[in-house]
């Protein structure tokens, strides 16, 4: 099946309906990420502990269109946390979704909470 | 206030408003730009990425942000029907009118269709603009549908002509070159070297047809082939016309300016036309009676007409216009400066040609011998940027000329300067117009110390980028002359080189990349940081990749190959490709289960491709088994020690090359280092392992092995250099071990033994001073060193199956036990692959 780009919107803070119980933190890498599945999206959620911080983007690499970036090594750049995918090192910001090593379209972003040691995801359908 | 409008938003015509924002005070000037393509302003020299990526913002020059934030005002798919020049008035297809004081005409120019009998048929394109391509794209598709191996041929066998070729192979058709004149590339070679030329590319699957000239397009509607003779029919399904071009020039010829007799608007070196308020510039400007069509000498006349409307009357266009070219064609390097062709009366040419090897190399020197006049280079053109420079600057050329292409042979110096010798006024970039001086002032005053810094502050690079290598030379040259050391930090996050990491992680016998990061270095880290102290910390404590999983590239991090649509590949260890009937069965055996492509490598082993994550440790569980371990294929580690028979079956074997070569690659596995390393091992020297492209070889010779080191295939291919000759099995070995140490202390991350080897002042004979002679004195900690990585290998796959935790980690989801369904598969040949996207 091709993904469908479309699926994935960012969500903001403000237009959360649903906070969707993903997994416990522990499944989680330190420094590190794994994928979600929520319907039919891919999620890359990024335990980011150096920074006490957690962020949640779509697993899909918009340079080639794979389900990648959650196995991606995370870092930061000038103070910008960020994903390197881990196929072509194309680096996207954590915060904004921005492509910060060439001009492609953003990724989107999610907002993501922590509660009772599990992690939650913020959408809005 | 005055009005300036730019009809026209190609290359050229964005180059001009670039140029023109750069210099003006925003208020002073108002600027309009029409463009009748529906994109902003986009590279068309690198059209056929588009086919790579079908990415057309990654190919526009500046986003539509760009204009408003520069107070431009932008009109696409807007066309100019006229110019009004009493009133000083153009009027749009939408019929709007808008004033100028200053015009200036950047419409480039269109394909010239040939007259040809037949050309309007359906699959006849042209090769110009992004929707060129996409009707091209969509129209092979369809076609592919329905033909089995379909065929296109390209009209033209010019540069744009090739690269129309490449395109179309890269959209699975076979490829058709159909030229009128008798050799390829007719403009920029001579026919020695367009044969050469044509050789490879036949090599690679493109079609060549020569001296045709064609009748007519055969097909009821559309296209089934061409015709040149009475018999002579080409079948295909589709065509692209890649004739040459014709400028774009109606405008200026219905309002009245001055015109060539076969196209073109004239224009003055001021790039004035025959009205002194209208300038034109690009593929319609006809200049010395010439048009040009390489972006270089569009982007200078921007540049002059820019500086002509803002009073600057002295900069105008030069006489002679450099036509020098470097491009890379289908993956080879192809080259023209100068006076390519050189009549003999002139001058005389020293010519090399290796047929063979795809190589062609001439340069054309004047009857003194004192200066170089041109020249073409066809399969490697490493040197144009020095030959051009010696060219345009007239430098005094050395005693024996044909060292420039041939390199020193027999112990004379390198016949090429440094960049620091060519004078201040050398054109470094020429797509935009720096000099050596302006990089070097650059670097020296306003503190430019990188080649990403020059880059934001001249811009030189930031065309075609064959200048980078010549910039980084001048960057790093113009900092020593300062007296400063040029700092090798690894990333913004650590200022020491991966040498002084090396140093500082064995002193302060740190172990956690977090607690390194805390003590030395800032922030938190990143894609380039995290492997490489992954690397050092391997290195001295032979740890594996499991235990600080999250710092190791993804490879490393799934000890796996990650593949095209994010499945990986597992390769077990075959130690010199030796493997039992048993081994082979077993593979095929747990293949086939998990219905894995299987293919042998390079390297004597066989590659198990499209393995999913949580497969892996499945896999791997079987293939442990049955006696296999991994392979690191995916780690900057030891990948194979090649082998051929040897004296064991071969009649002309002088020593045993596999067990020699089992030996070392089990001396060897598991060790990881700055990047990949691979060895060989030659019975004879007829050299059927490779040894001498490796990063380390031996050869059994009579008396004894040649040891060799720093070779290596890949891009730059590099030949091995002799290390020690005629030495027995044990001083080989720790030869090798003394040189591998060696290099994994002191090279940069990602940096191959060859690479290392020409950066190391001294070279191969500091290598051997160090390894042989042990001039520093640390033979015996390199030796001990070595040993410990010896003697505490294990296999990390092992590792992960055994243990829970680990083996956790190869989920795709963490929340769902389903599958990435967007992996999906199509058969190739009885076997599968990654299904492309659409």
């Amino acid at each position: 099946m091709i993904p469908n780009l479309n699926i994935y919107q960012t969500v903001e803070a403000d237009q959360v309906s649903i906070w969707f119980k993903a997994a416990p933190v522990t499944k989680f890498p330190a420094n590190g990420g794994a994928c979600v599945k929520y319907k039919d999206k891919q999620i890359a959620v990024f335990n980011h502990s150096r920074e006490d911080a957690w962020y949640a983007c779509q697993n899909l690499c918009p340079h080639k269109m794979e389900m990648v970036l959650s196995r991606g090594l995370i870092g930061e750049e000038g103070g910008e946390p960020k994903v390197a995918c881990p196929l072509h090192k194309n680096s996207f910001s954590l915060k904004t979704g921005k492509h910060l090593n060439g001009d492609l379209s953003p990724i989107t972003t999610y907002p993501i909470k922590i509660e009772d040691g599990f992690v939650y995801i913020g959408f809005s359908e | 206030m005055k009005t300036i409008i730019v009809v026209g938003n190609g290359m050229v015509g964005y180059k001009f408003c670039e140029k023109f924002v750069a210099k003006v005070n925003k208020e002073s000037f108002k600027l309009i730009v029409f463009g009748e393509e529906p994109r902003v302003a986009y590279d068309r020299v690198h059209l056929s990425e588009y086919f790579e990526n079908a990415d057309a913002e990654r190919l526009s020059m500046a986003p539509r942000s760009w204009y408003e934030e520069n107070n431009i005002e932008l009109y696409t798919h807007e066309r100019v029907t006229d110019i009004h020049r009493g009133s000083k008035t153009i009027t749009t297809l939408s019929e709007k009118t808008f004033n100028y004081d200053y015009l200036v005409l950047a419409t480039g120019s269109t394909p010239f269709v040939p007259q040809i009998n037949g050309v309007d048929k359906e699959g006849v394109f042209v090769y110009r603009t992004i929707e060129d391509l996409e009707e091209t794209l969509d129209y092979a598709k369809k076609i592919k549908e329905k033909v089995t191996l379909p065929k296109a041929a390209i009209l033209g066998g010019g540069l744009l002509g090739l690269e129309a070729a490449k395109a179309v192979m890269d959209m699975g058709l076979e490829p058709h070159v159909v030229e009128f004149a008798p050799k390829l590339m007719p403009r920029q070679l001579d026919t020695r070297s367009s044969k050469v030329l044509q050789v490879k590319l036949e090599s690679m699957g493109i079609n060549v047809h020569l001296s045709k000239a064609t009748n007519q397009i055969l097909g009821n509607g559309h296209i089934i082939g061409m015709e040149f003779g009475e018999d002579d029919v080409l079948n295909v399904d589709m065509l692209i016309i890649s004739a040459g071009i014709r400028p774009r020039d109606e405008l200026g010829k219905s309002c009245g300016l001055k015109m060539g007799t076969r196209g073109g608007i004239v224009v003055d070196n001021k790039m004035r036309t025959s009205d002194p308020d209208i300038f034109a510039i690009g593929e319609i400007a006809l200049y010395n009676q010439m048009i040009y069509g390489l972006v270089a000498p569009g982007y200078e006349m921007a540049g002059v007409a820019v500086d002509q409307i803002l009073g600057e009357q002295s900069t105008t266009m030069a006489e002679e216009i450099d036509m020098s070219t470097k491009l890379k064609l289908i993956g080879v390097d192809v080259a023209s400066f100068g006076t390519p062709f050189m009549p003999a009366e002139k001058g005389h040419s020293i010519i090399f040609e290796n047929k063979t090897e795809s190589l062609y190399k001439r340069i054309n020197v004047s009857h003194d011998g004192k200066k170089l006049l041109g020249g073409i280079l066809v399969g490697d053109a490493n040197d144009y940027n020095m030959l051009l420079q010696m060219y345009l600057n007239e430098m005094p050329l050395p005693k024996n000329p044909e060292n420039l292409i041939l390199g020193s042979r027999g112990g004379e110096d390198v016949s090429f300067g440094s960049a620091m010798d060519l004078p201040d006024a050398a054109v470094v970039c020429s797509c935009e117009a720096v000099t050596k001086g302006q990089i070097c002032c650059s670097v020296k005053d306003d503190g430019n110390e990188s080649v990403k810094a020059i880059a934001k502050a001249t811009k030189a690079t930031t065309g075609c980028g064959g200048c980078k290598p010549m910039v980084n030379d001048l960057v790093k040259e113009s900092l020593k002359s300062l007296g400063k050391v040029v700092k090798e930090s690894i990333c913004e996050h650590f200022e020491y080189s991966r040498q002084e990491l090396y140093d500082i992680v064995k002193l302060k016998k740190v172990s956690d990349y977090d607690t390194l990061l805390d003590e030395v270095g800032k922030g938190h880290g990143c894609e380039i940081c995290k492997p490489a102290i992954a690397s050092i910390f391997a290195s001295i404590y032979n740890e594996t990749a499991n235990r600080q999983e999250t710092i190791q590239d993804t490879n490393d991090r799934f000890l796996a190959n990650i593949q095209r649509n994010g499945t990986y590949s597992v390769v077990p260890r075959v130690a010199a490709g030796e493997i039992t009937p048993k081994q082979l069965l077993a593979i095929g055996r747990i293949a086939q289960k998990y219905d894995l492509y299987t293919k042998i490598t390079g390297g004597q082993r066989i590659d198990m491709f499209g393995a999913q994550l949580h497969e892996l440790p499945l896999i791997w569980e079987e293939l442990i088994a049955e006696g296999f371990e991994t392979g690191q294929a995916y780690g900057k580690s030891l990948r194979t020690v090649k082998s051929c028979v040897g004296s064991t079956w071969c009649r002309y074997g002088m020593d045993e090359s596999v067990t020699f070569a089992i030996d070392i690659e089990n001396r060897y596995k598991g060790i990881r280092s700055p990047h990949k390393i691979k060895g060989g091992v030659s019975g004879c020297i007829r050299e059927c392992a490779e040894a001498r492209n490796k990063d380390f070889g031996f050869i059994a010779v009579e008396g004894g092995w040649n040891v060799y080191i720093c070779g290596n295939g890949g891009a730059n291919p590099k030949h091995a250099q002799l290390l020690a000759e005629k030495v027995d099995k044990a001083t080989a070995t720790q030869y090798v071990d003394r040189f591998l140490m060696y290099y994994i202390q002191t090279a940069p991350p990602l940096t191959r033994t060859a690479a290392w080897l020409e950066k190391l002042d001294g070279g191969i004979d500091y290598v051997k001073d160090v390894v042989i002679n042990d001039c520093l004195g640390i033979a015996e900690e390199l030796d001990q060193g070595m040993q410990n990585l010896v003697d505490t290998y294990k296999c990390e796959w092992k590792e992960a199956v055994e243990n829970p935790e680990i083996r956790a980690r190869y989920t795709h989801f963490v929340n769902s036990e389903e599958q990435d369904d967007t992996i999906e598969f199509v058969s190739l040949r009885e076997q599968k692959m990654p299904k492309a996207w659409a």
